[in-house]
């Protein structure tokens, strides 16, 4: 029957002669109705706070209007006269012009800003320019060079031709020390102004080696907590789940109070010996110090996925392993390890991700070394004001942790996580 | 095939006591020699300390006193995986993430043999159970009777002398385990395995074992054959447990070597058979059998002493006719009759005399 059905595209009807998909589709309609909007105030929420923002901060890596809203003559003169054109007194006029404009309404500096960003040192060009072109007489190109010789500078022609444009990927290109060279070809920054690309290297090791040292901490604690007679389990449990219970603040304080010179761990090593006075371990303000913080605080991430794979594992397994022949050992990694897989990979996963993604314990023990690049994504928001470079780091980072997933979905498979 | 004593046993448990918490015994004294190729089976109710005494021969547990001899050799401080034992347990403990062929093969890797020689065996050892055409498949994508085919081959595929079951079928409908119990028999037999088989179930007991150990709060309460265990229990648990059984209790009137009369509490008297009692006057329970009580004055047993009885229900079961009755006081009183040509059907209501052969009637324990 199923298989008439299948081969045989009769369409059935209900006794009253409508069409059966269709009779179907209308009884279900209002339940799925009913289903969506109760779902809906939900969906509205995911859209309005977490979808737009991410949209939003893609869109900002590779929009920035800063020069063209605020020097439109000018950017409409890049636009009619094509690349290598000198600029004539045309070109003068319409950006003496802009300045005056913008001088007027007080956002030169947002347009020097955003020339800053691609040739440091331009921003006081820009507002002084925009405090004095109002006096200034034709021909231009005479007078605002009189101004500021810089104004005839080829590069800095070159830099506000590229930036007349509201959508780039020079920001990309800066994210990864990468810059366009006044012909326009990408280079490499120079040596002393690489640091992106160094931070990531550095963000994702120090990730990897935090979850490895979650994992190596945490798998034995999970264990225990599925192993221990229920009431021992459920104290240690409760000293797993204690670090959520405290401010994330108080615990990275915390770990200052313990890690620093003349700290508790310093000072107990040198009680008992291990090291001398002068030797104190630096072990804060630095990658250690980020490391160490950041394990102990990731760890119930780790242990928890863990804890939810182990406990539903009877013994008997292992029993059966070590009945059949299999040394203690062989028993754990044959039969114990492998049913814990997905754990290991929700767990890491979910501590990967969040130490990628972690900005307050590096910034209060990471010191300059253990700073990742998350702190310069908020260094980039709160300090430089340069949104859009900010949002194409964000996006670098969003998309390696997406591939990271796709990664894991093609060794292990997704249906194998177990969150909890 | 039966161990007489525990030098010839090939498993022995020697004053074996086994404590979890330091406060209670779940084990106590337990002395048991199975010979070479017996089928022997751990009988009793849950909690008696049945699972306990098999992890203990597997070496999961330890002994908290006495010894565990296996063929003759001391195990007690032998880890389990030099023990050599098969296990089936009772959810099968089949590796989830392992293929049925890898399940089978992995006790034959951990000890190192060939890969050539590993499918052979394997191979054989499916066939064995005929499974055959499972071997790709994963432990989910088989039924529970299938699962328990392949446990036991994993069981089996080593070449184990012993091989210990914890209640193998206990997860299967009554026809399966019928047939399964069939199966595995066929393969002690064949084999020439010792068996140690834990079950609840009686009838499996019955039906499988070369001996039965009855277990009740940590102690062996009877080692015996099937028939002797159903025929001639030791004890009123015994005979409670095992099979139906009508009980009697009463005081001994008269005790005289292989016979003695017993004194039922509304004065009448009966005959019996002293089992666990020894003087007059002494409390008792006697035991009979619902196939051993005879109504039909013809066929009662010469100078036997018969009692009263009121018939309060009849059930027709086809082969069997099974009739309540109400005897000394108590209706709980059971007589089965078989349905053969010109057999009584008796009616709710009649009155009638029972009967029985002294010997088929044990006077026991009063519990
Ligand atoms: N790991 C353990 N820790 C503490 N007590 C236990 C443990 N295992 C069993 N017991 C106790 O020991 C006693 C005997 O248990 P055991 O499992 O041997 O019984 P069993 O005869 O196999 O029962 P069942 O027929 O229900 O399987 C029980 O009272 C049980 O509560
Ligand atoms: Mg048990």
């Amino acid at each position: 029957m199923a298989d008439l059905a299948a081969n045989d595209p009769v369409l059935l009807t209900t006794s009253d002669g409508r069409p059966l998909q269709e009779a179907l589709a209308q009884a279900q309609s209002k339940a799925k109705w009913r289903a969506f909007m109760l779902v809906a105030p939900l969906l509205a929420f995911i859209l309005i706070t977490f979808v737009s923002p991410i949209v939003q901060v893609l869109h900002q890596s590779v929009y920035n209007p800063k020069f063209s809203e605020n020097m439109p003559q000018i950017s409409a003169w890049f636009d009619q006269n094509p690349n290598g054109t000198e600029p004539d007194e045309a070109a003068y006029t319409a950006l003496v012009a802009d300045l005056v404009a913008a001088g007027a309404a007080k956002t030169v500096a947002v347009a020097g800003e955003r020339v800053n960003y691609e040739m440091p040192g331009t921003r006081s060009l820009f507002t002084k320019a925009g405090r004095e072109a109002k006096k200034l007489q034709p021909p231009f190109m005479e007078s605002l060079t009189k101004l500021d010789e810089n104004w005839a500078s080829p590069e800095l022609w070159g830099v506000m031709r590229r930036v007349s444009h509201a959508y780039t990927g020079d920001f990309y290109l800066a994210a990864v020390d990468l810059e366009r060279s006044p012909t326009g070809s990408i280079q490499q920054v120079p040596e002393n102004e690489r640091v992106y690309v160094n931070l990531f290297v550095r963000t994702f090791a120090l990730s990897a080696a935090i979850t490895f040292m979650c994992l190596l901490i945490g798998y034995p604690v999970a264990f225990l907590l599925a192993a221990l007679p229920m009431r021992y389990a459920s104290l240690l449990m409760i000293m797993v789940l204690l670090p959520f219970w405290t401010s994330l603040l108080v615990r990275t304080t915390a770990w200052m109070v313990l890690l620093q010179g003349q700290g508790v761990v310093n000072s107990l090593l040198v009680w008992a010996g291990i090291i001398a006075e002068d030797q104190r371990l630096v072990m804060i303000n630095n990658l250690m110090g980020t490391m160490i913080a950041m394990t102990h605080i990731l760890l119930p991430f780790m242990i928890l996925p863990l804890y939810s794979v182990m406990k539903p594992i009877p013994p008997s397994y292992v029993r059966a392993a070590r009945s059949l022949g299999a040394t203690s050992w062989t028993a754990f990694r044959r039969v114990y390890l492998p049913q814990t897989i997905p754990g290991i990979g929700a767990g890491g996963l979910l501590v990967f991700i969040l130490s990628v993604g972690y900005y307050i314990t590096p910034a209060l023990v990471g010191g300059a070394s253990g700073q990742l690049i998350s702190n310069l994504i908020a260094f980039h928001v709160n300090k430089s004001n340069n949104w859009s470079l900010a949002a194409a780091l964000a996006t670098i980072l969003l998309a390696s942790i997406l591939l990271l997933y796709w990664l894991y979905d093609k060794l292990v498979g997704i249906d194998k996580l177990k969150l909890g | 095939m039966v161990a007489s004593s525990p030098n010839d046993a090939f498993v022995a448990f020697e004053h074996v006591q086994k404590s979890y918490d330091g406060v209670q015994l779940v084990v106590k004294d337990l002395n048991l020699a199975i010979g070479k190729g017996e089928f022997l089976t751990m009988l009793g109710p849950s909690g008696s300390g049945k699972t306990t005494c098999l992890m203990m021969l597997a070496g999961f547990e330890t002994a908290t006193n006495g010894e565990i001899k296996l063929d003759g050799v001391n195990i007690n401080e032998v880890p389990p995986h030099k023990r050599g034992i098969g296990m089936v347990f009772q959810n099968y403990a089949l590796f989830p993430h392992m293929t049925v062929g890898e399940n089978l093969a992995f006790p034959l890797e951990v000890r190192g043999m060939g890969k050539s020689e590993r499918d052979a065996k394997v191979k054989r050892a499916l066939d064995m159970v005929q499974m055959g055409e499972f071997a790709n498949r994963r432990p989910a994508q088989l039924s529970g009777g299938q699962q328990q085919r392949i446990a036991l081959a994993r069981a089996l595929v080593f070449d184990p002398s012993l091989v210990l079951m914890d209640e193998p079928l206990g997860a299967l409908d009554k026809q399966l385990r019928e047939h399964m119990q069939y199966e595995i028999k066929r393969l002690h037999e064949s084999l020439g395995i010792t068996v140690v088989y834990v079950t609840h179930d009686q009838g499996e007991a019955l039906t499988m074992s070369d001996r039965v150990a009855v277990f009740n709060d940590g102690r062996i309460q009877q080692l015996a054959s099937p028939s002797d265990l159903y025929e001639r229990p030791d004890n009123s648990f015994v005979a409670q447990f095992i099979g139906e059984n009508n009980k009697l209790p009463g005081t001994i009137e008269s005790i005289n070597g292989d016979h003695c009369t017993v004194r039922l509490a509304n004065g009448e008297v009966i005959d019996a058979t002293p089992v666990n009692v020894s003087e007059k006057g002494a409390q008792t329970l006697v035991s009979i059998r619902p196939e051993r009580v005879e109504f039909k004055t013809e066929m009662m047993p010469e100078g036997a002493h018969t009692i009263d009885a009121e018939v309060m229900e009849f059930i027709y079961m086809g082969d069997l006719f099974r009739t309540r009755l109400r005897v000394a006081g108590s209706d709980e009183f059971v007589i089965k009759s078989r349905n053969t040509m010109g057999q009584r059907m008796l009616r709710p209501g009649e009155k009638i005399k029972i009967g029985w052969a002294p010997q088929d009637a044990r006077a026991l324990d009063p519990m």
